[in-house]
């Protein structure tokens, strides 16, 4: 069957196909490939990176937030409590930082060869998945050493991860459409996540949030269900509840809206870039 | 034959002008954009729009080859990157029918990080064949490339000339029942580009649509029966390559009528070049240092204008472009009267022949306001005893010095 392709002026409101990722499944597997390679063909001590990072950031938490601040840890030693929540936290923060590059970085495709756009964020979202499984490896280590056991709840990982990389997934499509126009983006979103990290229960349970309007307007930030929930599945802090329902529903929205947005956008990609 | 591969029906593609140019497009400048514009209207941001096509058609049956042929600007690229979904129409419509395989300027969309290995797979999977696909060929594409030794070295590390080769091997190799090249074969050396040019005729004799940009005229000629002439983004002429190829010329150089009959604006009075061995005239010997010199006639006075002088060869390349407007932007006023356009090149290094001269002048905020292909062409001469006249073939002539030695250290190995 001959495979037509009609090109016609930009569609206002075009429509986003989960198949896409499916059609493409190949490419998407060479992209998360390459953009797995080339993060750590580069770097000198590699993989080690991935071990030091969270460790060093435990530790100065630890003293700092566990040892100083006397941070409140729901029961469970505090070095466990900051890893659980660093362990979602960081995947986010890396996956947001790269992806909303993804276009700007990728212009020399963009310009050139023709495939559907959004395989660019959706194999940068996976780039971090390395420095994740590393952590994960320190913490294991670690639950033991702090006499924290393991729990069933820990057979849950698989779904609590795809449903981070949703999240940062929802965020990043937004952020990498508009990195294409206002460059701005490369400014903003650190100081966004910096910010972002103390709105979060990494550092801290999410308990401490007064109920009322705030907890309300708090549980806006999807990571919120998502730190809550891997920390009761990794280390058995209270199940996060309410959290959950508003992370998905943001979520959701935000995801929906982003690729709209994304698709609508992407049609100027090229003359814009 | 019945429905054509591609079908370009009433495509016009608008570029607002500025925004691409800015390398750092903020929210703040889009912002002041805004509310400038709001104040303006609709007249500035006319002055922002380019039309790069307006109103084109045109019908490619499936297994023809027709080459896109026009000035640099003409559309051509943008033509082509439309046919090749990378952007989309302003208006109308581009059908393509069957599996498209582009390979659109230089430069390829290799990741400098990784092997030549790991960028054909890449590449292979972003042209959209399946890794057993590119399995099956891939010793087949290495070969085509010549790049067997260098094909586990990341590739930065390769020439933009390897980069290049192993492109095209990609690409040609992708099977694409459609296939989109521009301007891809002025890069490579000679040999490479004999075998791109097999290779694409053989492509064209599969039965497969090649659509190609080239302003090497001599490729067009040999790759495609049929061209479309662009010209300022509009189709001028669709025929056989040999008849559209006399309108481009004619274009380039038109007759002198036409540069005559317009007697309001600025007129170009007369023209000479001054050289060492050549003296003042309209001929100058190759490789000479020499000076230009163009009076035009102003009628009335003229802000903030360049002048810019490109040469052409006859075969319609250009050769050689510059401009009166500094490296620092400056523009200069023209009083009513005689202007004077000097060029001072300290040497000329083209091949002998006859060469088309084109001035314009250009004003800021409005573009090209005249034009002129300047009459008599330029004739450059040479010295050369005759025998030596496989040099002048080419584009440039520069004082290389080759040898052939023999009885270099080492026995001769098998040939394979």
């Amino acid at each position: 069957m001959t495979q037509v392709t009609v090109m016609e002026a930009p569609q206002r409101w075009p429509r986003p196909r989960p198949s896409t990722f499916w059609r493409h499944r190949e490419l998407l597997g060479f992209l998360i490939q390459r953009n797995i390679k080339v993060r750590y063909r580069q770097t000198f001590v590699g993989v080690a990176w991935s071990i030091l990072q969270p460790l060093t950031i435990m530790i100065v938490f630890t003293i700092v937030f566990g040892r100083v601040a006397k941070i409140p840890s729901d029961g469970i030693p505090y070095p466990v409590f900051v890893l659980a929540g660093l362990l979602p936290w960081s995947y986010f923060a890396n996956s947001v930082t790269l992806t909303s590059q993804s276009m700007l970085g990728n212009a020399s495709l963009i310009t050139k060869v023709y495939f559907p756009r959004i395989l660019l964020p959706a194999s940068t979202v996976l780039t971090p998945l390395v420095d994740f499984a590393v952590s994960l490896l320190l913490l294991f280590v670690l639950l033991p050493v702090y006499g924290v056991g393991f729990h069933l709840t820990i057979l849950l990982l698989p779904v609590l991860f795809l449903a981070l990389v949703l999240t940062a997934f929802s965020i990043s499509v937004w952020l990498a459409a508009i990195n294409v126009r206002y460059r701005d983006v490369g400014f903003v979103v650190p100081v966004l996540l910096q910010l972002w990290l103390f709105l979060t229960p990494v550092i801290y349970p999410g308990r401490l949030v007064p109920d009322g309007t705030l907890r309300v307007v708090y549980s806006l930030n999807p990571m919120v269900g998502i730190v809550e929930l891997f920390r009761w599945a990794l280390a058995g802090g209270p199940a996060p509840g309410a959290f959950l329902l508003s992370s998905g529903i943001v979520v959701l929205a935000l995801l929906s809206t982003g690729w709209v947005y994304f698709l609508r956008t992407e049609q100027t990609f090229a003359d814009v870039i | 034959m019945g429905t054509p591969a591609i079908e370009v029906q009433a495509v016009s593609k608008r570029y607002v002008l500025g925004r691409e140019a800015h390398r750092s497009w903020t929210f703040r400048d889009d912002l002041v954009a805004r509310l400038t514009g709001w104040k303006k209207g609709a007249e500035a941001r006319a002055r922002r729009e380019l039309w790069a096509l307006e109103d084109v058609s045109f019908d490619v049956a499936p297994g023809e080859a027709i080459a896109l042929i026009g000035r640099n600007g003409a559309g051509k690229s943008t033509a082509l990157k439309i046919m090749s979904r990378i952007t989309h129409p302003t208006s109308g419509r581009v059908i393509v029918r069957g599996r498209v395989g582009s390979l659109l300027e230089v430069g390829t969309g290799f990741h400098p990080e990784l092997t030549g290995r790991e960028n054909v797979f890449m590449n292979g999977a972003i042209l959209g064949m399946s890794r057993a696909e590119i399995v099956s060929k891939f010793d087949e594409i290495v070969a085509f490339s010549g790049l067997e030794r260098f094909i586990d070295t990341p590739v930065k590390r390769y020439s933009s000339g390897m980069q290049m080769r192993l492109a095209f091997s990609v690409a040609a190799h992708l099977d694409p029942e459609v296939m989109l090249v521009d301007e891809v074969l002025a890069v490579g050396d000679q040999e490479f580009q004999n075998k791109c040019f097999g290779r694409m005729s053989e492509i064209g004799r599969e039965g497969r649509t090649v659509v190609f940009i080239s302003h090497n005229m001599g490729a067009v000629k040999r790759l495609c029966s049929r061209s479309v002439l662009l010209n300022g983004g509009r189709v001028i002429a669709d025929g056989p390559t040999p008849e559209v190829m006399q309108t481009y010329f004619d274009l380039i150089v038109p007759n002198e009528e036409a540069t005559l009959a317009d007697t309001s604006g600025p007129r170009l009075v007369s023209w000479s070049v001054d050289s060492p061995d050549a003296g003042t005239g309209h001929a100058v010997m190759s490789g000479d240092k020499c000076s230009f010199s163009f009076v035009a006639n102003i009628p009335r006075e003229l802000r903030h204008v360049h002048a810019k002088l490109e040469l052409y060869s006859s075969d319609g390349i250009l050769a050689m472009a510059t401009s009166s407007m500094g490296p620092d932007g400056s523009f200069t006023d023209l009083r009513e009267g005689r202007a004077e356009v000097i060029v001072d090149l300290p040497s000329l290094p083209v091949t002998p022949g006859l060469y088309q001269l084109h001035l314009s002048l250009i004003q800021r905020g409005e573009g090209t306001i005249e034009s002129w292909h300047v009459q008599p062409g330029l004739r450059v001469l040479d010295d050369r005893p005759i025998e030596e006249d496989f040099r002048n073939v080419g584009l440039l002539n520069l004082d290389a010095r080759t040898t052939l030695r023999s009885g270099i250290d080492g026995p001769a190995e098998p040939s394979a």
